[in-house]
C-alpha cells in the first residue's frame, strides 16, 4: 500500500471527508445557538460571564492550546526531522510551569476581562492599555497566521485541492465560518467548540496512537526503531545540530518556547472564564495533564508517520511536514479514519481561530474603543458592536494572511508568535505582579521594546527572506542569523523593563499595595457577570 | 478600580495616602499578609526557576552534547528521549505539588484575609 505518488496525492473521498466535518460543524452550531441565548453583556461575549469550572476550563484552554501546530505541526517535525521536533513538545509542556505558579492565579485575581486590565492596573492607564493592546492584536496576527497556512494545506490534501487559488479560496470560506461563530456564539459559544474539540482531538489521537503501537506489537522501541530507519533520527542534532549558528537558533527556539504560553493573550484571556482563581488553578492543572498526554501521543504519530507512510510522500504531499498525520490516519484505518481525523484537525484549526478572533477583538473593543478613546464611558452596548465589527475586521486580515502564508511550517510560525508574546508581555506582567517599583515607563520600554526588536528581528530573519524555506524565497533583505527572535528579544525586554523603570521618578507604591494585596488573596476580584 | 490616586509623582517624596489606599497598605503590611507573601513566593520561585534551569539544561545538552544524548540505554531508547521524557515528569510533579502546597498552605490563608476584609467593609 506504499505507493509513492510524486506530485498530486489523491487522499480519502472528498465526499466522505466534507460529510463527516459537515455533521461535525453542524453538532457546535447547536451548541454555539444554545449558548447564544445568554449572550448579552461584554462580560458574556469576552469571558462567557464567569461561569466555566475548572475542569470544562481546562478542557477549552488545551483545546486552545493543542492548535494545528500541536498535532500537524509536531508530528509531522518528528516525521521528516525525528529527535528535533520533539523539543517543540517538551517547550510546549513545560512552559506551563510558568503559568501556572506565577501567572494564572494572579491574573485572575487582579484583572476583568483583556491582559491590559492587569497591565493598566497601576499605571497610566492610557498609554499601557494602547501599548498592551498593540502587542496583542500582533500576536494573535502571527498565531492566526499559523492557523490559516495550517488550514490550506490539510484542505488542499482533504478535498485534493493542489492548485494555489482553491486553496485561497478555502481558506476564505474558514474565515467565514469562523466569523459566523465569533459573532453568535461569543466566548461562551467557542468554549463548547473549544471543549467538544479537545475531547475529541485527544480522544482521536489516542485510538490513532494505540493503533500505530500495536502495529508494532505494543514496542515503543520497535516503533522507533523503524522511524529510525526510515529517516526520523532518534538523537538529537539532525537538524539543529548542523553548524553553531543552527544551535544558537535551536537554544533561541527554546526560550521562545518555554517563556511564550505565560504571555500569549488569547491564553491568558482563559483565566477569566472561571469564577475564582482556585478554579483558574484547577483549569491549568487539567490542562497539563491533557496536554502533556497529547504529546506523548504525537511523539509516537510521528515516528509512525515515518516508518509507516515515509518522509518522501509527507514531503511532497500539499502542506509538506503538516500532511504527515492525515496521512498517517489514511496509512492505518482507510478513508474513514482520514475523515474522521482530518475533521477533528480542521474544527481544531476553526476553533483556535475563533479564540484568537475573540482575543483581538475585545483587545480593540475593551481596551482601545472603550478605556483609551471613551475613556471608560463608552455608550451601552456600544462596546459589544465594536466588538463584533472588529471580528469581523480581524477575520479578513487573517484571511488574507493565511492565503499568504499557505504552506508554511505551522508549528515553526507559532513558535514566532510565542517569541513576539514572550518578548513584549511576559517582562512586563513579571514585573508588574512580583515588582513594587515598576511603573508606566517600564512597562512602555518593555512592551515596545519587545514588540519591536522581535517582529524586526523576525522581519529580517531567514523566516522572512533569503533561504528556500521563507516566505519570500526569491528576494533576500535578511542580516539576522537566526530563525526565532527569542535569544535576543526577549532578554532585551526585560532588560528594557528595568531601565525604563528606574531613569522615571514615578512611583506607584499604593497602586502596588492594592494590587499585591489583591493578586494573592482574591480580595475583591470580579467575579460575577457585570453589567458593562 | 480606584482612579482616586494621581500616578505621577515627581521626586521621591509621595503625598500621603487616602483613606481607601491607606486600608490597603495596612493589609499589605499586616503579620498575616506578610506571612502568605513569603511563603508563597519562597516557594514558587525557586521551583519555577529550577524548573527552567533543568529545562535549559535539556536544551544545551540537546544543541551541544548529541553524543552524550544519543547513547543507547536499551532497545532503541537513548539517553535523550529519557531525559525528555523526564521534562514531562517533572512537569507532571511540579503541578500535582503545587496544588497540594496550595490546597494545605496557600488557600487558608488567603481565605482568612480576604474574609477579614470583607468583614470590615475594605471592598
Amino acid at each position: 500500500m506504499n505507493t509513492v505518488l510524486a506530485q498530486n496525492e489523491q487522499v480519502g473521498n472528498t465526499w466522505l471527508n466534507l460529510a463527516i466535518f459537515g455533521a461535525f460543524v453542524a453538532v457546535t452550531m447547536f451548541f454555539v445557538l444554545r449558548a447564544s441565548k445568554t449572550n448579552k453583556s461584554a462580560a458574556d461575549m469576552y469571558t462567557a460571564g464567569s461561569a466555566f469550572t475548572g475542569r470544562q476550563n481546562g478542557f477549552a484552554i488545551s483545546g486552545d492550546y493543542l492548535s494545528a501546530a500541536s498535532f500537524l505541526g509536531i508530528a509531522g517535525a518528528i516525521a521528516l526531522t525525528g529527535y528535533d521536533g520533539f523539543l517543540y513538545s517538551v517547550g510546549f509542556l513545560v512552559a506551563w510551569v510558568v503559568a501556572l505558579l506565577l501567572v494564572a492565579e494572579l491574573l485572575r485575581n487582579t484583572g476583568r476581562f483583556t491582559m491590559a486590565d492587569v497591565l493598566a492596573f497601576r499605571m497610566r492607564e492610557r498609554p499601557v492599555r494602547t501599548a498592551a493592546a498593540t502587542s496583542t492584536l500582533v500576536v494573535s496576527f502571527f498565531y492566526l497566521l499559523a492557523q490559516m497556512a495550517g488550514a490550506g494545506g490539510l484542505v488542499a490534501l482533504l478535498m485534493n485541492i493542489n492548485d494555489r487559488t482553491g486553496q485561497s479560496f478555502v481558506i476564505a470560506g474558514v474565515g467565514a465560518l469562523m466569523i459566523v461563530y465569533v459573532l453568535i456564539g461569543g466566548m461562551k459559544g467557542t468554549t463548547y467548540v473549544q471543549i467538544i474539540k479537545a475531547i475529541l482531538l485527544i480522544g482521536g489521537a489516542l485510538v490513532m496512537t494505540v493503533w500505530v503501537l500495536a502495529l508494532f506489537g505494543m514496542n515503543f522501541s520497535s516503533l522507533l526503531g523503524a522511524g529510525a530507519e526510515a529517516g526520523a533520527a532518534l538523537e538529537p542534532g539532525v537538524k539543529y545540530g548542523v553548524s553553531n549558528l543552527s544551535k544558537l537558533d535551536f537554544l533561541s527556539l527554546g526560550l521562545a518556547l518555554v517563556l511564550g504560553t505565560a504571555g500569549l493573550p488569547h491564553i491568558l484571556m482563559r483565566f477569566y472564564t472561571v469564577p475564582t482563581a482556585k478554579e483558574a488553578r484547577k483549569s491549568v492543572v487539567w490542562a497539563i495533564w491533557l496536554i502533556g498526554l497529547f504529546y506523548l501521543f504525537t511523539l509516537i504519530l510521528g515516528y509512525g508517520a515515518a516508518a509507516l507512510v515515509g518522509q518522501d510522500r509527507i514531503a511532497n504531499a500539499p502542506g509538506a511536514a503538516n500532511s504527515a498525520a492525515p496521512l498517517l490516519a489514511y496509512e492505518i484505518g482507510g478513508t474513514v479514519l482520514l475523515g474522521v481525523i482530518a475533521a477533528i484537525a480542521f474544527a481544531t484549526i476553526l476553533a483556535v481561530v475563533a479564540g484568537l478572533t475573540i482575543t483581538a477583538s475585545a483587545s480593540f473593543a475593551h481596551d482601545i474603543y472603550s478605556n483609551v478613546i471613551h475613556r471608560g464611558n463608552a455608550p451601552a452596548g456600544s462596546e459589544v458592536r465594536v466588538a463584533r465589527i472588529a471580528a469581523v475586521v480581524v477575520g479578513v486580515v487573517a484571511i488574507l494572511g493565511g492565503i499568504a502564508a499557505n504552506g508554511q511550517n505551522i508549528a515553526f510560525l507559532v513558535a514566532l508568535a510565542f517569541a513576539v508574546a514572550a518578548s513584549a508581555n511576559l517582562p512586563t506582567i513579571l514585573f508588574s505582579l512580583f515588582w513594587k517599583r515598576f511603573n508606566t515607563r517600564g512597562s512602555l520600554w518593555s512592551i515596545y521594546g519587545g514588540l519591536i526588536l522581535a517582529v524586526g528581528l523576525i522581519a529580517f530573519s531567514p523566516a522572512v527572506s533569503g533561504s528556500p524555506t521563507s516566505m519570500f524565497p526569491d528576494l533576500d533583505w535578511a542580516w539576522f542569523p537566526l530563525a526565532n527572535p527569542g535569544l535576543v528579544s526577549i532578554p532585551a525586554a526585560f532588560l528594557l523593563g528595568f531601565l525604563g523603570t528606574i531613569t522615571s521618578k514615578e512611583h506607584l507604591e499604593y497602586k502596588a499595595a492594592e494590587m499585591e494585596v489583591r493578586s494573592l488573596t482574591g480580595a475583591g476580584a470580579e467575579g460575577k457577570a457585570l453589567d458593562h | 478600580m480606584s482612579k482616586a490616586h494621581d500616578h505621577q509623582h515627581e521626586g521621591d517624596e509621595l503625598p500621603p495616602p487616602t483613606p481607601f489606599e491607606a486600608r490597603y497598605l495596612a493589609v499589605l503590611k499586616s503579620p498575616e499578609f506578610q506571612d502568605l507573601r513569603k511563603r508563597y513566593r519562597r516557594w514558587v520561585i525557586p521551583v519555577t526557576v529550577g524548573a527552567l534551569l533543568w529545562y535549559l539544561t535539556y536544551v544545551l545538552l540537546a544543541a551541544y552534547a548529541s553524543d552524550f544524548m544519543a547513547q543507547i540505554l536499551f532497545g532503541n531508547i537513548n539517553l535523550g528521549l529519557v531525559l525528555g521524557l523526564a521534562q514531562f515528569i517533572t512537569t507532571f510533579g511540579i503541578t500535582s505539588a503545587y496544588v497540594r502546597y496550595a490546597d494545605r498552605v496557600l488557600d487558608p490563608r488567603s481565605a482568612r484575609i480576604r474574609e477579614e476584609m470583607e468583614a470590615k467593609g475594605l471592598l
